[in-house]
């Protein structure tokens, strides 16, 4: 019990995972990325509305990257899931997925919408909610019992 | 069909501070219905009670959401008002009874599976409609 629980908590960092190099590896590796780089942009933009800055096409840019990161992320699960991957929580685990394409757009609109410090805002809180969905999918990715 | 009628639609709830309380009221309405969607179709047998209070909570979120944007105060108020109540009574009786809610709902524990943002939020939507002065048409 204990030690399942204390495992749990690095089942997911990539390097340091069993197997890193199997299924959960590229998975896990992209996901880290994601979560740093999503992270690193919300960080960004929460420094850029307290200087009252408004969203600018280079904060869209990084967006789209990410974004382009996400759908990346999206078609390597749906690849693995197809392919046999059975998550624990496989319905929820697609949930999330689709969750996670649609927040950066909601966020990049809402953005463009309010040229004051308080559109950044909303684009950071889209941003940091990029890699709690993308830790959310991680616990639900291992298959059961693992 | 007509989208071009002159007048710009009315934001003033949505514009300000307004803007980001509305990126957080649809972030919690992708999670809430992403999770109460799949409770419902899949294991709806389970806990159908702690998953029709997931879906409530979904749809309140979704309701603040869009009366939030759209700057529908009454309706802002009754929603952001059931919500506060919602996570209030749900936290106090999901610490009561814990087994009446086998698969948490969002609203567990005062959102704690979400940091708290659940119980902080409706706080806010509140003080923000407060605030948020009747701009004069």
């Amino acid at each position: 019990m204990g030690a399942g629980a204390g495992g749990a908590a690095v089942r997911w960092l990539p390097l340091e995972a069993k197997g890193a190099k199997g299924e959960n590896g590229m998975v896990g590796w992209l996901a880290g990325t994601l979560m740093a780089v999503s992270l690193a942009v919300a960080v960004w933009f929460l420094l850029l509305s307290r200087w009252d800055k408004s969203i600018q096409a280079v904060h869209l840019l990084a967006m789209a990257i990410v974004e382009l990161g996400l759908v990346g992320q999206a078609v390597v699960a749906t690849v693995q899931l197809a392919g046999g991957h059975d998550p624990a929580e496989r319905a929820t685990f697609i949930g999330y997925l689709a969750a996670s394409l649609i927040l950066l757009p909601i966020g990049a609109f809402l953005a463009v919408g309010e040229r004051s410090k308080w559109g950044t805002v909303a684009a950071a809180v889209t941003s940091l909610a990029v890699p709690v969905m993308i830790l959310r999918m991680l616990e639900l990715w291992s298959p059961t019992g693992a | 069909m007509d989208r071009r009628r002159g007048a710009e639609p009315r934001r003033e709830l949505a514009s300000g501070p307004g803007r980001a309380l509305v990126a957080v009221y649809a972030i919690f309405t992708l999670a809430a219905g992403a999770r109460s969607g799949v409770q419902l179709a899949t294991r709806f047998d389970e806990a159908p009670v702690a998953y029709l209070l997931s879906a409530l909570a979904a749809a309140i979120y979704l309701l603040a959401t869009v009366a939030l944007w759209s700057s529908r105060r009454a309706v802002a108020y009754g929603a952001i008002g059931v919500e506060l109540a919602g996570v209030l009574a749900i936290g106090l009786f999901s610490l009561l009874d814990p087994a009446a809610f086998p698969d948490a709902t969002v609203w567990s524990g005062f959102g704690s599976g979400y940091g708290y943002i659940p119980l902080v939020l409706p706080v806010l939507g509140l003080l923000w409609l407060r605030r948020q002065p009747h701009r004069t048409p």
